[in-house]
C-alpha cells in the first residue's frame, strides 16, 4: 500500500506504524458523569467495518507525523489522507 | 457415510463407485432448538458436542459459503498447549487432550501428528521467560522441556546457531504439540454431527437477527427466516459484521494473517520451529511442503490477502534461521481474516440479548482451540453455565479488569 502523505507525497506503508480507528482522536471527557463507561467503550470497543475505515497511521520512519488515512478494508484502496492534527483541530481537539 | 477397513477393500476392487457424500445437504426447517451461525471448525465442533455430550440434536449449522471454507481451511495446522496464564492454560490443555483422542472419537482420520513444537530462545531474558512458561505448562499438565543449545543442535543441526543478532541459546520444547490435517477436522466434525441428525445448511447467509423484547427469536437468512430457541454466533474473522446486525459493538478488530507453503521437499523438518524474535515459524506438511508464517500485516482488513512487505519480512526471518531455505521455491501464499481481540484472548459467552450467544476473538490461534471451543460452547448452550475451563472468556471482562493478556500488550489488537 502507498500512502499519499499530504506533505511528503507517496510513501510506502511500511514506513508507518498503525494505531487503529481514527475515532481514538475523540477522547471522552474524564470529568463527565459517565466517564468510566465512556472510557470503556473508547478503549475497548470498535466499529471494525468492512469497507471504508478512517484510521490513524504514524510516520515513524519519516517525518513522525500522525495521519488520518481513509482506507477500504476489503480492497486495501487508500481513498484519502489527512494530517491528524488538521482533523483534530477541526473537531476542536487541539490548539 | 460410514467407513470400515472392509469397505475400503471393497471399493478398491470395484472402482470406488460406492462412496456417498459424507453429510446430507438439507433445506432448513422452520425452527430448531439451536441455530449455529458459521460452519467452520468451531461451529461444527459445537454442533457435534451438543449432539454427543448433551443429546441436543435439533440443530442447524448455517454457513454462508461451504463448510470448512474459512479459517479452518486457511491456518497452518498447528496444535499446542503452551500458555502461561490461568485463564488460558487449562482450556488449551483440555483442547490438546481432545485432539489426542479425536480420531477415535469421531472415527475419521484427522492425521493428528504430535511432532513437538520448539520455541527458540536467544538471550538470558528469553530463557528466563521460557523457564517460567515451561513451569506453567508443567503445572497445567501440558509438559515442557527446556533445551540448551546442544539439545537444539541435536534436533535441528541445520539451524543458524551463530547468527550475530539472534544466536540460538536453547529452546522450550513442547513434545505434545504438533499438526493436524485441518480440512479433515471440519469434515470429521461435520460427519459426526450429521450422523446424529444435525442439519448442515450451506450457501445460507445470515442477513439479520429477529430480536423482540430483548429476546432473540431466530435468524433471517438468504433461505428465509429460521426460528431458534438459541442462536449461537461462531464466525471468528467476521464477528463484528455479524454481531453488528444484532446492534452490538465488539472488543475486536479484524486483521489479516498471511501464510505460505513451498514446493514439496524430502523430509527435512520433523517438528514445528518457532523463531519469535525473527517473526517466523515453520513446519513441514505430509506432502513435503514447508508451511510457514509470521506476523499479522498489522492493519484492519477483511481482504483475505496481505501485502508483500510482510511476506518479505517473514522470508527474511526464515533465511536468518534456516539459510538452507534459500533455493526453495514458494508455491502459494494466502491470508486469513482473524478476530483480534483487545487482550489477545477469545470469548465464549452469552450476550445481553436473551437467547443470543457469542464465540469469537480467537486471534491467530483458533485452530488449536477447535475441540475445546466446541466442547465449552456446547456446554454453555446446553446448561447456561460456562464450562470450568472457559469461565474467564467473558465478553464483558474489560469492564471488570479481567483481561487475559498473554503477551502483555494492552488494548492494541495488532500487537498481540
Amino acid at each position: 500500500m502507498i500512502i499519499n502523505h499530504p506533505i511528503l507525497g507517496p510513501r510506502d506503508a511500511q514506513e508507518f506504524i498503525y494505531l487503529g480507528d481514527a475515532a481514538l482522536i475523540d477522547r471522552p471527557d474524564w470529568q463527565a458523569d459517565n466517564a468510566a463507561e465512556a472510557f470503556h467503550d473508547y478503549l475497548y470497543l470498535r466499529d471494525n467495518p468492512a469497507g471504508q475505515h478512517r484510521e490513524l497511521w504514524f510516520h515513524e520512519q519519516g517525518d513522525r507525523s500522525w495521519l488520518v488515512v481513509t482506507r477500504n478494508t476489503v480492497t486495501h484502496d487508500i481513498l484519502n489522507v489527512e494530517l491528524a492534527r488538521d482533523v483534530a483541530r477541526a473537531r476542536g481537539r487541539s490548539k | 457415510m460410514r467407513y470400515s477397513g472392509l469397505k475400503v477393500i471393497k471399493e478398491a476392487l470395484t472402482g470406488h463407485k460406492g462412496w456417498r457424500p459424507t453429510w446430507r445437504n438439507p433445506e432448513p426447517k422452520a425452527r430448531y432448538d439451536v441455530v449455529i451461525i458459521g460452519g467452520g471448525g468451531h461451529g461444527l465442533a459445537t454442533a457435534y458436542y451438543l449432539a454427543k455430550n448433551h443429546g441436543i440434536t435439533n440443530i442447524a449449522v448455517v454457513e454462508k459459503g461451504w463448510i470448512g471454507g474459512g479459517n479452518v481451511g486457511r491456518n497452518t495446522t498447528i496444535v499446542r498447549s503452551n500458555y502461561l496464564l490461568d485463564g488460558n492454560g487449562p482450556f488449551y490443555e483440555m483442547s490438546l487432550k481432545l485432539w489426542e483422542g479425536l480420531e477415535q472419537d469421531f472415527n475419521y482420520n484427522a492425521m493428528v501428528s504430535q511432532r513437538g513444537i520448539l520455541n527458540l530462545v536467544h538471550s538470558d531474558a528469553q530463557r528466563d521467560a521460557a523457564r517460567r512458561r515451561g513451569n506453567a505448562m508443567i503445572l497445567n499438565g501440558s509438559g515442557a522441556e527446556l533445551l540448551d543449545a546442544k539439545g537444539v543442535r541435536a534436533m535441528y543441526p541445520f539451524l543458524n546457531f551463530d547468527s550475530a543478532r539472534f544466536p540460538i541459546k536453547g529452546g522450550l520444547l513442547h513434545r505434545r504439540g504438533g499438526t493436524v490435517r485441518h480440512d479433515a477436522v471440519a469434515w470429521g466434525y461435520a460427519r459426526g454431527a450429521d450422523l446424529r441428525g444435525v442439519d448442515i445448511i450451506q450457501n445460507c447467509e445470515v442477513t439479520g437477527f429477529r430480536i423482540e423484547n430483548g429476546k432473540c427469536l431466530g435468524v433471517e437468512t438468504s433461505k428465509g427466516f429460521i426460528g431458534a430457541s438459541k442462536v449461537a454466533s461462531c464466525v471468528a474473522g467476521s464477528s463484528s459484521r455479524v454481531m453488528e446486525k444484532a446492534g452490538m459493538r465488539l472488543p475486536i478488530e479484524s486483521h489479516v494473517l498471511q501464510a505460505f507453503v513451498t514446493e514439496g521437499l524430502k523430509p527435512v523438518l520433523d517438528g514445528v520451529i518457532t523463531f519469535g524474535a525473527g517473526h517466523f515459524y515453520c513446519s513441514q506438511s505430509d506432502k513435503g511442503g514447508l508451511v510457514f508464517g509470521g506476523d499479522l500485516d498489522g492493519y484492519n482488513s477483511y481482504a483475505q490477502r496481505g501485502n508483500l512487505p510482510v511476506f518479505e519480512d517473514v522470508v527474511e526471518g526464515g533465511m536468518a534461521l534456516i539459510p538452507a531455505l534459500g533455493r526453495v521455491r514458494v508455491l502459494r501464499s494466502w491470508g486469513g481474516i482473524v478476530d483480534m481481540s483487545m487482550d489477545g484472548s477469545p470469548f465464549i459467552d452469552k450476550t445481553h440479548i436473551d437467547g443470543l450467544y457469542f464465540n469469537g476473538g480467537w486471534c491467530y490461534g483458533g485452530f488449536k482451540a477447535t475441540p475445546a471451543s466446541g466442547w465449552c460452547y456446547a456446554h454453555l448452550l446446553a446448561t447456561g453455565q460456562p464450562h470450568d475451563v472457559a469461565t474467564d472468556f467473558r465478553l464483558d471482562r474489560f469492564r471488570h479488569g479481567g483481561m487475559i493478556d498473554e503477551k502483555g500488550q494492552g488494548a492494541q489488537p495488532n500487537l498481540h
